[in-house]
């Protein structure tokens, strides 16, 4: 959060003048994060198999309760993971849900919708739409609120409905507020009670969980990446092939 | 094997004796100036994306469900699903956002080098309609997926016919069969997509390539090669400074096509989605009448266009003055043969004035396009603090508005009455052997 709005701003010009800059960050992420302003860095890799195994055991354990990916299939993740079925089956799927089956919450959408006001969304392409930083800066940013209706607010969605289900693992942050033109905001927010993880490993932890919602986002990214070096490698030499053979050709014109 | 080919040959030829010849014409032995440059790659390069865009195409139709219901999903059953599904999807996404990168260099080529005039006024029409039967084919194209920018673009776009007099609203239901853009919507935009504009798209091409050759092609001189003088190594009556496509251009389009590729393969590999530019942000979300995102915009190609729709106010409670902005700024395209009274073709050896209004030009498009994808509304509160945003873009775009349609006025006056200070034309196309 020390990159001030301004600054981001630039960025975000700079880099949408250059079409090219998109390129060379090379992650798609990269622009609708710097968009919402003064957003961490999430630093994920997707690459980072065992980052994708433990977030895809935090997702397991704290997220899968209210939010699906039914664009996700067990097998899926047991094959791009590293994971075994038993794996897969024994310690992620709890629904009883077969393993060529999508992920989805036990969680009826009804009663999600009378519990929360709102339905939880659908998590299989979150991060293809808000951005991996959106979504590490948003599990880092839940604070107690006593106005909100489950006494939980966010500073990267704010005024959302979900409470922090990590609280556990992070702990309870509070809001210092100060006043923006005669209005309250947040300042900043701080950890008023530890949770069982210190700061660092929560970062760590959240960090985690998003890689493994951008896999899950585009689970073709671990694909298209590993071929492209190939395909890129074989145009070279096709065009190195080419150019020496169109001068050949175009020795005899004058 | 030899002799089984010649004699199929041979077949073909006793029952149509014209069409070796005509292929001969067309493809093989079509004479062109020797002295093409980068900017003639582009023509070859639009054909290339034209058949990419086909043969993804059929593929994609094979798993895309046709149904407001069912489109979303299905799209990302391509991507996770079907056996390399996610880069037959990524090479069409990718082909649509290229072929207008290459289609607009392709244009530009042609105002430097003065192609669209005489004798190729009809070669540069139908080049304008194929432009503009493409930007139809982008549009419908970018609804099918009927991710929430889908949804509400075709929204925004469709209620532009609304602005017609009387007419108006009407017309906006029968386009659209629906009250919103919705399930029938997305069906006729499939059946126009995936059949009746790739047809009419195809065939202005044959008729595009056919009064090309008709004509011959321009060059970066804008010398008429066919008044110069004749006979080559290869035809004693073909023009001295032409050369045949076979082997020539089609060994040298070849690297062309080599580093268009590279560029491609490494978008579709690398960067699909290019930072949201070729596929959005807001398209990752399912289409929802009841959420707005945040900034409507179209696709960076269009970007141009919706600024001076934006920028034109609305006057005399009608907001048609807009629409007709945008239309104009196409058809002022099509009438450049008539604009442009020059009899110099080619930049080269025009005058200073001319030069300078291209520029401008240029320049213009790229501000427009900044103007339409919201990225100058970005910019002023982060270069100039706390001012009116909506009047500084505005001011901005308005400008470069005049600019693109001055380009026209100017074009006009000065190519009249001997303004244009040309320098002298060689009599024959500059070529230097390396």
């Amino acid at each position: 959060m020390t990159m001030t709005k301004r600054q981001s701003l630039m960025m975000r010009t700079l880099s949408s003048i250059a079409l090219a800059a998109g390129l060379l960050l090379g992650s798609t992420t990269s622009a609708v994060a710097s968009e919402e302003g003064g957003l961490p860095s999430a630093g994920t890799n997707v690459h980072d198999q065992a980052a994708l195994q433990r977030g895809a055991k935090l997702f397991f354990n704290y997220c899968v309760g209210c939010h699906s990916l039914k664009f996700v299939r067990y097998s899926r993740i047991a094959q791009d993971l590293g994971l075994s079925e038993q794996d897969v089956m024994g310690n992620l799927n709890m629904t009883g849900a077969k393993f060529g089956d999508p992920v989805i919450s036990h969680m009826p959408e009804d009663s999600a919708a009378t519990f929360f006001g709102k339905a939880p969304p659908d998590l299989s392409l979150e991060v293809r739409a808000k951005g991996a930083d959106w979504v590490y800066g948003y599990l880092n940013s839940f604070y107690l609120d006593p106005t909100r209706p489950v006494g939980w607010n966010n500073t990267v969605f704010p005024n959302a409905s979900m409470p922090n289900p990590l609280w556990e693992l992070q702990g309870l942050q509070t809001a210092v507020m100060h006043k923006v033109d005669g209005e309250e905001a947040v300042e900043k927010l701080e950890l008023s009670r530890p949770g069982k993880l210190s700061p660092a490993e929560y970062q760590q932890a959240t960090r985690d969980l998003t890689t493994f919602l951008e896999y899950a986002a585009e689970p073709a990214a671990l694909q298209r990446q590993h071929y492209g070096i190939w395909v890129l490698l074989f145009l070279a030499g096709f065009t190195l092939l080419a150019y020496a053979l169109k001068k050949e050709y175009w020795k005899d014109v004058h | 094997m030899a002799t089984v080919f010649s004699r199929i040959g041979d077949w073909v030829n006793e029952r149509a004796p014209n069409l070796a010849p005509t292929y001969r014409k067309h493809m093989t032995e079509y004479y062109a100036p020797k002295n093409f440059n980068l900017w003639y790659y582009f023509g070859s390069l639009a054909l290339l994306v034209l058949v990419n865009q086909i043969v993804t195409g059929i593929f994609l139709t094979m798993n895309y469900k046709t149904s407001a219901a069912e489109a979303f999903a299905s799209v990302e059953y391509i991507m996770r699903d079907v056996e390399w599904g996610w880069l037959i999807r990524y090479m069409h996404s990718t082909g649509a956002s290229l072929f207008f990168v290459v289609v607009f260099l392709h244009m530009f080529r042609g105002l430097m080098y003065g192609s669209y005039q005489k004798p190729r006024e009809l070669v540069w029409l139908l080049g304008m309609l194929i432009f503009l039967v493409l930007m139809a084919e982008a549009f419908m194209g970018y609804v099918l997926p009927w991710g929430n920018m889908s949804f509400w673009g075709a929204k925004v776009i469709i209620s532009l016919f609304g602005t017609i007099p009387v007419v108006g609203n009407s017309l906006v239901e029968w386009i659209m069969g629906d009250y919103l853009p919705a399930d029938a919507t997305l069906n006729r935009f499939f059946a126009l997509h995936v059949i009746a504009l790739p047809l009419v798209l195809l065939l202005l091409v044959v008729l595009h390539l056919a009064a090309l050759h008709e004509v011959g092609s321009n060059n970066p001189d804008g010398v008429d090669v066919k008044h110069g003088p004749k006979g080559n190594r290869w035809d004693a009556n073909k023009p001295a400074d032409a050369i045949p496509f076979h082997p020539y251009y089609t060994v040298k389009d070849l690297v062309g096509v080599g580093f268009f590729l590279i560029i491609a393969a490494f978008i579709i590999f690398f960067a699909p989605t290019f930072g949201g530019w070729f596929l959005e942000h807001d398209n990752f979300v399912p289409a929802n009448n009841l959420v707005t995102p945040t900034h409507i915009k179209p696709v960076w190609y269009f970007t141009p266009f919706y600024a001076i729709l934006r920028m034109i106010p609305s006057l005399f409670s009608t907001a048609i003055w807009g629409v007709l902005g945008m239309f104009g700024a196409i058809v002022l395209l099509f009438l450049l043969p008539w604009i442009d009274a020059g009899k110099v073709r080619s930049i080269r050896y025009r005058g200073t004035g001319f030069k300078v209004a291209l520029g401008l030009f240029v320049l213009s498009f790229i501000a427009l396009g900044a103007v339409g994808a919201g990225v100058v509304a970005e910019v002023i509160p982060a270069w100039f603090g706390n001012v009116d945003v909506t009047f500084w873009e505005n001011s901005f775009g308005r400008l470069w508005t005049i600019v693109y349609f001055g380009f026209f006025v100017f074009m006009w006056v000065y190519t009249r009455g001997g303004r244009e200070k040309t320098k002298p034309v060689p009599e024959r196309v500059v070529y230097d052997h390396d």
